[in-house]
């Protein structure tokens, strides 16, 4: 892995939620250059949220949010994905009237030349998608529709990635195949902040990995460490 | 005025209020040359018809202030009432040029005390305005309120706009464009013509009354606490076990059958009815207006918002008989109309609680929780619940 | 149901289905361009059909320099120039009743709505949308734009319905025993060109694509880095040019009436619906649809003339009772 030390993206006690609920009580986090990172914990524990706080789509009480050094706390999204920041949320994440090859040229909208090149490279990432590029995404099977999810998620080169539960509602066969992919797309050197319900398999891919628990860190550390932790194995992982 | 805005709620509403009347005193005191008696006859009938308004702003409230009903169509069942009341008080129809269905007037003096065809037939007219607007606000709700809020809206003016064709094209059924005329007053006969005036007000601010204290009533019980909590969050409502569909069709037919009655008293106080008076305007967008000037959601609100609109109204008409210049003379109508619909914009913008912002009406359990914590959410509690629908 | 309605109606009733389709295109051009806003930010616009008013006008205005005087019946001219005094403009083209002039204030007037469209978004809506205000608050608001953009064209132009040109119209014959007029043949060829445009930009711009994955899904949108308000700024100005050129095209077919855009909002409203909201070719074929069933069923003999807008209604709400989603399936 060409993992270095540089953090790409932190947070700092993060605090949000919708309206007048709270729903993080403040989460810190931090991912380094080329680094995939899980963040696994019960339902309700925040995980989604702290993406969505991540990326402006909620109003960050207090805390922040820093990508590349640089604070963008309550940036809207357009400026984030200039900075290379890129979020697959969990649902809803294709558009589903128009085809894939143009819901993979929505994907590069702020990108003013080399769209061409760059959605052939993301084909050859996923040739089932090249095949089928002219069809409404409408018709698609669940496992390809989160593929272009996170397809359209690549389309700028971000440097790093947001996942949202990429395997919910998939069988087995096509969680591996999509982790898999994840994984191809991480070696390539995207950091990835992976959220998952699927907190083994997660753990198994990351480097490290976060525990959340009612909006708030509950622990951290090598993903290797978490599978072993009695606690998280005893809370999470049905062992 | 930004000296106002500081301080909204406690100024705007009072000051307003206040000029409004000013006005309608200072205006035909002047006109009449200071003829008190003059002035006079002209405020009964203004408050009158600001009674009678204010009775469909209430049906409005009801539907679109308590439950996000949104009714496009005022005009509807404001048209069905008053020419159902009509044609139930009015005698069979009679010689040439006048046609239509109905005319029960004289077969309900039934009762033999109290020279009851003075009160009965109306009474009976406004119960079937009620029920026949309520009728077709149930047909309607039944197509069309399952479905997304603003789709009710555009059927609300679709039926508002094909019964309008009916009034127009059926010349069997009332008349047609010739409208009706010497539709019987409620107790006509009680009081010489000169003083029936401060009693149709009488009766008219009477019904507005029964009309507020009815709704509040149904507002404040259980029932009424399920369509406010359905206005601020249907799914949460939803979530909670509540039949939804059931409680907004409630608040629909309920609301219709107000205006229902408002179109009956309309016609017993107006005496006669045409087409050319039911316009889109007129009898949909100036209840808006005024809802939504005095504060959807709140009763009073309502009121208050009939009565400036009104006054707006009945103020700009005096100015006609003003010496203007022919350019403004001729556009006097247009003008207002501008005014109106920028005045909307400018509410929904600038104070979009209206006047009399709504009142949060939660139990004290709650209201305690709420003052205990310090820090309240941002924006007070009345604007978020009237600026987020 | 439709499709046997519309085969006898073509046996039978040829001339109405003629004319039908030739209103049909006008309302499909106002129909498209409202299921756009529809899709797009997501509400009903209510002041479609007064929008459509302005804008004939406005094309009136620069062809006729003519506004309504201080006293009802006599007429100001306002404008020192017009598009009247380019030199040939109003001399006929082939057998239609205008020259050339006609379609330089058509696209002016295109210019001009457009504009006005976007100055409303940026004045109004925009800030409804800051302050998150629910769907039906931008519905009541565009109801309040309704209203006044309506009595401003009366205070301008007054309430006498008005034409372009007072020429007498030619009669063309076509195949199929067709006969139509040569204005009639222009409308529908030019709804059709600029349906076709409407259809390129939509589908082969990029602006246009996201305008489509905007009505698709907004969040998404703005996640994927697509910048919102330009696409609303455009949507707006799409919509303008067709409100314009469906509003010259409607008052070249009927005539001026400041009345008529508020009574245009039901076939417009049916139109869109029953094509699926926020469905650019469902709309078309929604107005075609709309406007073949009006003008088909106003000469059924039981039927008075009058009803010709409630049929839009009953269409509606078959459509909402049946399929709600629409003919052609919603993009909401």
């Amino acid at each position: 892995m060409s993992v270095d030390s540089t953090v790409v993206l932190e947070t700092r006690e993060l605090v949000t939620g919708y309206g007048e609920l709270e729903i993080l009580h403040g989460v810190s986090v931090s991912v380094c250059s080329g680094e995939m990172v899980a963040v696994i914990g019960p339902n309700g524990a925040g995980k989604s949220t702290l993406l969505k706080g991540i990326f402006g789509l909620l109003p960050v009480q207090s805390g922040a949010v820093l990508l590349g050094g640089a604070d963008v706390t309550g940036k809207p999204p357009d400026r984030l994905v200039q900075n290379g920041l890129s979020y697959v949320p969990q649902v809803e994440n294709v558009f589903p009237s128009l085809t894939i090859q143009e819901n993979l040229e929505m994907g590069a909208f702020i990108r003013r030349n080399g769209v061409r090149e760059r959605i052939d490279e993301v084909f050859r990432l996923f040739p089932d998608l090249a095949k089928r590029k002219g069809e409404n995404t409408g018709k698609l099977s669940g496992g390809q529709r989160q593929m272009l999810a996170l397809a359209r998620g690549l389309m700028l080169d971000p440097k790093i990635l947001l996942l949202d539960e990429p395997s919910a509602g998939l069988s087995p066969k096509l969680v591996s195949a999509i982790f898999e992919r994840i994984n191809v797309v991480n070696k390539a050197g995207t950091a990835v902040l992976l959220v998952e319900q699927n907190a083994r398999e997660a753990l198994s891919l990351c480097r490290r990995g976060y525990v959340l628990a009612m909006g708030r860190n509950r622990l951290e550390g090598e993903a290797s460490n978490l599978l072993n932790n009695e606690e998280v194995g005893r809370l999470y992982l049905g062992a | 005025m930004p000296r106002f805005r500081a301080k909204p709620s406690s100024f705007i509403a009072p000051a307003t209020v206040a000029l409004v009347t000013a006005l309608l005193i200072a205006i035909p005191f002047e006109r009449s040359n200071g003829d008190t008696s003059g002035v006079i006859s002209f405020l009964v009938s203004f408050l009158t018809f600001v009674a009678i308004y204010a009775i469909f702003t209430l049906g409005l409230n009801v539907q679109w202030g308590y439950s996000g009903v949104f009714n496009f169509g005022v005009l509807g069942f404001f048209m069905l009432g008053a020419y159902t009341a009509a044609i139930v008080t009015k005698e069979p129809a009679s010689g040439s040029f006048t046609d239509y269905i109905g005319g029960f007037g004289g077969d309900l003096n039934l009762l033999p005390w109290l020279s009851s065809e003075q009160w009965l037939p109306h009474l009976v007219g406004l119960a079937a305005a009620a029920g026949v607007a309520g009728l077709v606000a149930l047909l309607l709700s039944v197509t069309a309120l399952r479905l997304r809020d603003d789709y009710l809206a555009i059927a609300t003016i679709g039926v508002a706009e094909v019964l309008r064709r009916v009034v127009i094209e059926e010349t069997w059924l009332v008349n047609g464009t010739r409208g009706l005329t010497g539709i019987p007053r409620p107790l006509g006969g009680l009081v010489g013509s000169t003083d029936y005036k401060y009693l149709l007000l009488a009766i008219c601010g009477g019904f507005l009354v029964l009309t507020y204290f009815l709704i509040e009533r149904a507002i404040r019980s259980p029932w009424g606490r399920v369509l406010m909590a359905l206005r601020e969050d249907e799914m949460a409502t939803e979530a909670s076990g509540k039949n939804v569909f059931a409680f907004k069709m409630q608040s629909f037919v309920m609301g219709a059958a107000i205006m229902g009655a408002g179109g009956a008293i309309y016609a017993y106080a107006s005496s006669s009815l045409t087409p050319e008076v039911f316009t889109h305007f007129f009898a949909t967008f100036l209840f808006w207006a005024m809802l939504i000037l005095g504060g959807s959601g709140n009763n009073r609100g309502a009121i208050v918002g009939a009565y400036v609109l009104w006054g707006f109204w009945t103020i700009t008409l005096q100015f006609q008989s003003y010496d203007l210049p022919d350019l403004l003379q001729t556009r006097m109508p247009y003008i207002r109309e501008l005014v109106l619909g920028g005045l909307i914009v400018a509410v929904l913008l600038l104070r979009p609680a209206g006047l009399l912002p709504q009142r949060r009406q939660v139990s004290i359990w709650v209201e305690r929780q709420l003052r205990r914590r310090p820090a309240a959410p941002a924006g007070s509690p009345t604007e978020g619940a009237s600026s987020n629908r | 149901m439709i499709l046997l309605f519309l085969i006898w109606a073509v046996i039978d009733r040829r001339d109405a289905v003629v004319i039908g389709v030739v209103e049909g295109s006008i309302l499909a051009l106002g129909a498209v361009g409202l299921t756009l806003v529809y899709g797009v930010l997501k509400f009903a616009h209510f002041a479609h059909g007064d929008s459509m008013m302005l804008s004939a006008y406005c094309a009136f205005l620069l062809l006729s320099g003519v506004v309504s005087g201080s006293r009802p019946g006599v007429d100001a001219e306002v404008l020192p120039i017009t598009v009247s005094d380019l030199p040939g403009a109003t001399t006929e083209v082939w057998k239609f009743s205008f020259g050339y002039g006609l379609l330089v204030a058509m696209a002016l007037s295109a210019l001009v709505t457009s504009g006005i469209l976007v100055v409303l978004d940026r004045l109004v809506y925009r800030r409804l949308r800051q302050r998150k205000s629910g769907i039906v608050i931008f519905s009541i608001a565009s109801l309040g734009l309704a209203i006044a953009i309506r009595s401003l064209v009366l205070m301008v132009w007054g309430p006498t319905p008005r034409k372009y040109t007072t020429t007498v119209r030619e009669n063309i014959d076509l195949p199929f025993d067709i006969t139509i007029l040569a204005d009639q043949l222009f409308i529908l060829a030019a709804a059709i060109t600029v349906t076709v445009l409407a259809y390129i930009l939509l589908f082969r711009t990029k602006l246009g694509k996201a305008m489509r994955a905007m009505a698709d899904n907004p969040e998404l949108a703005l996640i994927s880095g697509i910048r919102t308000e330009l696409v609303i700024a455009l949507t707006w100005a799409l919509a303008g040019g067709l409100v314009a050129v469906a509003g010259v095209l409607l008052a070249l077919q009927a005539q001026l009436d400041p009345q008529l855009g508020f009574v245009l909002l039901l076939p417009l409203f049916a139109a869109a619906i029953l094509g699926g909201v926020g469905n650019p070719q469902g709309a078309f074929f929604g107005g075609m649809i709309v406007g073949i069933v009006q003008a088909v069923v106003v000469t059924f003999d039981f039927l008075s003339p009058g009803y010709k807008f409630s049929v839009a209604f009953v269409i509606l709400i078959l459509i909402l009772l049946i399929r709600p989603r629409g003919l052609f399936g919603a993009r909401l």
